[in-house]
């Protein structure tokens, strides 16, 4: 089975413009999004205490808000949690004014704001049962959002050498900026559609980052060889081939990743939802990417088959094993 | 045909039958346990073997068997009886008492020899059992202060016996300050220091009205070495503590520099853990009372007014505490106490502890060594617990203490604020008499930060998902793979069972929590494994179309795709890498799960397809063309 024409020669650069200019006016509006809006940080990042429950029967979210209003905690969020049964009860640290116990949250009597709530959502319907609860004090977040940052830093200037010894340093500026892009992108969505972003949600951003450049890498790789390999080099000419030869594989991966990943968003469950969709958003954003915004950087980056031929030296070994 | 060679397919062999093995554990489901094991030093033998079965026996609880090991029993129950679990913890917690921890558990139920070699399940993590994970802070706050007061007393002594007359010695930012009264005291005084307090570094201040200053700062190794120090012995301390609260596999372990992550596994109930985790611990000195007979006293209940009744941490031959009698005096108390490490004795070179007490301390000491020296004294390690109780719909706030003697050495002369206690048995009890003493004098304070519970019913509906997750994925993936490639992807298809099985299997043998956050990187890892498969069945296509014929195109495909997969999967491991280091443990455990899912693949992709393709291809007859999902229409030989 073929899903692609072998001998496509679709011209990707030659709507460059159009492309990267879409790929611009959607990462200013993701970075408009995210200080407009911002990102819906879980309880892993603002600290507080978060309550699930358990109801035999169905109940309304508006029902569970009603019982806890009238035990007294006026400032919970309420969520489904799929279904119609599990609900998530998140109490801020600084909600504090008065309310059964509200205040604890702050202090860390969690399991006791725990029974409190429980005691609430009781009063209104016999049938309400815990499954968990947390606290996180408001210092982990904080320290949760460093290491994040920390270890994006450290994947992307990683990468970024890895690529410059391997390839050259152009092609190490085209996978930041593109990492760059897929990464705004993914998180303007989270942004958008209000996810909760969590630990896996991070987890997820992550490894976006390495699924979007596992991609790059692999469309380069041909433009690389491609450059080698070419009698007279005509950039554009190579840039949009390699393109168009590793296109098939671009979105036969992705397709497989995406497959997994629609797995576990039908059957994981409700602690992996949020990884699951902003793993399938990122996959498409970095195929997107490949396709049409990695090589446009390259090209205005000014890339030749001089920039590639002093590396070929220690090529031929590596391209020997099986 | 040489191009694989025979050592290849060998390798292949050998790792796929040990994946095999070593995945297998897995496969073996727990049985519900209860483990039995000693509180100080209760002894664990055949007699409590039979006192344990007698019990169960009349209690009609069905057991399997009993295995005594070396530090516990655990009786297994058969599969599916959790409420006879209960019952057996309950009857065995009733007659076995407060010496016995009595926990429940689940039991492993792999043959001896998997595990003798290593082979073993994973453990699983709390979001699939059910538990409580506690996050603690470590204020080492008051132990840093403690410290810089010991060294502003070390100077003090060090100057007054080399006769430097100074202004004042006490605490400035960051450190000591000591002023003089001229510039030459100065410089004397910097040498001083530097010779005799080397944890310091010395820097010449500014010179206030008449008085010349020095600054002294504690060196940044040893800061980093008493917060190492500190988190070690709250570590330490709260293992010991968690253990009495008879948690069958509970993991105590740091996490960054000043935390501590402890979770409790089949616990649901954080308040009583609370307490536990919160009690405070201190320290006394006393002298002991030898014209009294301890057993004596500790039988009739009669003791001397002026002495109190304590218990020695080891057990007598009988298997019970040791009583003695302790004067109520206390000489010298935890707070007084700045230092104690275990070094073997300079003189004899036997195991020793040295401990270094403050300036206050030190003076008492000297004042009652001077009078007993050839008398003995004991150490009384005291931990407060914390209780709630609700009496009269008031919450009345007590305190449960328990003492116990940790050690009992003789006065050999006469010294103040820095001594040795030698005569130990091994380097082992020095470090653990050391690391009592030093949890009990300098424990930090510690402060619940995250705490996490999860319910045990949650736990298995997680588990039920994941499992499910898992098998959606794969088999997408396996018809997906076969629709679009044929032969190949069929080939694909095993590679990629076998990488599965390999994953599990390497995470099986050096011990990775699995998680939520683990599956979903091992269905993750499924997704992205193929993605070889992709780059070398794609490049095999192109070789085709390009008239190659098939046995020369398995060839150059493989060969071409290699620099790509290896470029593309180096990159990819930078991210798992970076999530490796970052401090939460479900992050953590999704980029184990990936690191080990890109390396895993890397060889099943390639290596193992390969070993088949070639297998498959390089029969007498040469193929004509290949199943890989595309038709060439001139397929000739050349």
């Amino acid at each position: 089975m073929e899903f692609f024409n072998p001998n496509s020669r679709f011209d990707f650069l030659g709507i460059r413009k159009i492309t990267v200019g879409l790929s611009i006016v959607l990462m200013l509006a993701s970075v408009v999004l995210l200080g407009v809006r911002g990102l819906n940080y879980a309880l892993d990042f603002t600290g507080g205490v978060l309550v699930e429950a358990k109801y035999e029967e169905p109940v309304a979210i508006d029902q569970v808000r009603a019982a806890l209003e009238a035990g007294g905690f006026h400032n919970a969020q309420v969520q489904s949690l799929g279904g119609t049964r599990d609900v998530s009860i998140r109490l801020q640290p600084q909600a504090v004014e008065g309310g059964a116990g509200e205040g604890d949250a702050e202090k860390g009597n969690a399991d006791q704001v725990a029974g409190n709530v429980l005691k609430a959502l009781q009063a209104a319907r016999p049938d309400a049962s815990l499954s968990r609860h947390d606290f996180v004090g408001p210092q982990v977040g904080e320290d949760l959002k460093n290491d994040g940052i920390v270890a994006a830093v450290f994947v992307v200037l990683g990468i970024m050498i890895y690529i410059a010894i391997r390839f050259e340093k152009r092609f190490a500026y085209a996978a930041i900026l593109s990492e760059v892009h897929d990464v705004l992108l993914t998180v303007g969505f989270i942004s958008l559609i209000g996810i909760e972003f969590d630990l896996t949600v991070l987890a997820a951003v992550l490894a976006i980052i390495g699924y979007s450049i596992n991609d790059k890498v692999v469309v380069f790789d041909r433009a690389r060889e491609l450059f080698r390999l070419a009698r007279k080099s005509e950039p554009y000419e190579i840039l949009n081939r390699s393109i168009n030869q590793t296109l098939s594989r671009t979105i036969m991966t992705s397709v497989t990743t995406a497959i997994s990943m629609l797995a576990l968003f039908i059957g994981g469950g409700p602690a992996v939802h949020n990884f699951a969709m902003t793993m399938l958003f990122g996959i498409v954003v970095g195929t997107l990417s490949s396709i049409f915004f990695a090589n446009p950087i390259l090209y205005w980056l000014g890339v030749s088959k001089t920039d590639l031929m002093p590396v070929t030296r220690d090529d031929p070994e590596l391209a020997r094993r099986p | 045909m040489n191009e694989f060679p025979r050592w290849k397919y060998a390798l292949v062999v050998v790792v796929l039958l040990l994946g095999v093995l070593y995945g297998v554990p897995n496969l073996f489901v727990q049985q519900p346990a209860v483990q039995v094991s000693a509180n100080r030093g209760a002894p664990v033998d055949e007699a409590l073997k039979e006192k344990v079965q007698g019990v169960l026996e009349q209690g009609k609880v069905p057991f399997e068997t009993i295995d005594l090991n070396a530090s516990q029993l655990l009786v297994r129950l058969p599969i599916g009886a959790s409420e006879e679990q209960a019952r057996a913890q309950e009857l065995l917690k009733a007659d076995l008492g407060d010496q016995y921890i009595v926990a429940l558990n689940l039991a492993s139920t792999v043959p001896g020899w998997m595990h003798a070699i290593g082979a073993r399940e994973m453990p699983k993590g709390l979001d699939l059992q059910g538990g409580v994970h506690f996050l603690m802070q470590v204020d080492d706050k008051d132990v840093m202060d403690r410290q810089l007061q010991r060294y502003a007393d070390d100077i003090r002594a060090a100057l007054r016996d080399k006769q430097i007359r100074y202004q004042s010695v006490g605490r400035g930012p960051g450190g000591v300050v000591v002023e003089l009264r001229s510039a030459e005291d100065r410089t004397a005084a910097q040498r001083i220091i530097e010779m005799e307090v080397p944890d310091v570094t010395v820097a010449v201040g500014g010179q206030v009205g008449d008085a010349y200053t020095l600054n002294a700062t504690v060196k940044p190794e040893k800061i980093t070495e008493i917060s190492q120090n500190t988190i070690r012995q709250n570590v330490a301390t709260l293992g010991n503590r968690i253990n009495a609260l008879g948690v069958a596999e509970p993991l105590i372990q740091q996490q960054g520099d000043t935390r501590i992550a402890v979770e409790l596994p089949g616990v649901q109930d954080t308040a009583e853990a609370k307490k536990i985790l919160g009690a405070t611990a201190t320290l006394e000195y006393h002298a002991v009372d030898e014209n009294a007979n301890a057993i004596e006293a500790a039988r009739s209940g009669h003791v001397p007014p002026d002495d109190k009744l304590y218990y020695r941490r080891e057990t007598g031959p009988d298997g019970q505490p040791i009583p003695i009698l302790l004067k109520k005096k206390v000489i010298v108390s935890g707070d007084e106490m700045v230092d104690a490490s275990s070094a073997p004795d300079p003189q004899s070179g036997t195991p020793a502890v040295s401990v270094t007490l403050n300036a206050t301390g030190g003076r008492k000491m000297l004042e009652f060594t001077s009078q007993s020296v050839g008398k003995p004294m004991a150490v009384v390690y005291v931990e407060r617990t914390p209780e709630v109780k609700i009496v009269n719909g008031e919450e009345v706030r007590s305190a449960k203490i328990t003492e116990e003697v940790i050690s009992v050495a003789t006065i050999r002369g006469v010294f103040s604020n820095k001594f040795q206690t030698t005569g130990l048995g091994s380097a082992k009890e020095a470090s653990d008499l050391a690391l009592m003493l030093r949890s009990g004098a300098l424990a930090a304070p510690v402060d619940i930060v995250e705490e996490r519970v999860i319910g045990p019913s949650l736990g298995k509906d997680n588990i039920e998902k994941g499992i499910k997750a898992v098998l959606i994925g794969f088999v997408s993936v396996l018809l997906f793979m076969i629709v679009y490639y044929r032969l190949f992807g069929i080939v694909a298809d095993i590679a990629l069972f076998f990488n599965l099985v390999l994953l599990l299997s390497i995470m099986s043998a050096i011990g990775v929590t699995l998680t939520m956050p683990g599956i979903a990187g091992i269905v993750l890892t499924l997704g992205m494994a193929v993605d070889a498969n992709v780059l070398i069945c794609e490049r095999i296509r192109e070789e085709l179309r390009n008239g190659s014929t098939p046995l020369a195109s398995i060839r150059a495909g493989y060969e071409k795709a290699w620099a790509t997969i290896l470029d593309s999967n180096v990159t990819t491991l930078f991210a798992g890498v970076a999530l490796l280091t970052m401090g939460s443990g479900a992050i953590r455990g999704f980029g184990i799960v990936l690191s080990i899912g890109i390396l895993t693949s890397m060889f099943t992709s390639v290596t193992v397809t390969h070993a088949i393709t070639h297998l498959i291809h390089s029969g007498k007859r040469r193929p004509k063309s290949l199943s890989i999902g595309i038709k060439v229409p001139h397929a000739s030989a050349s």
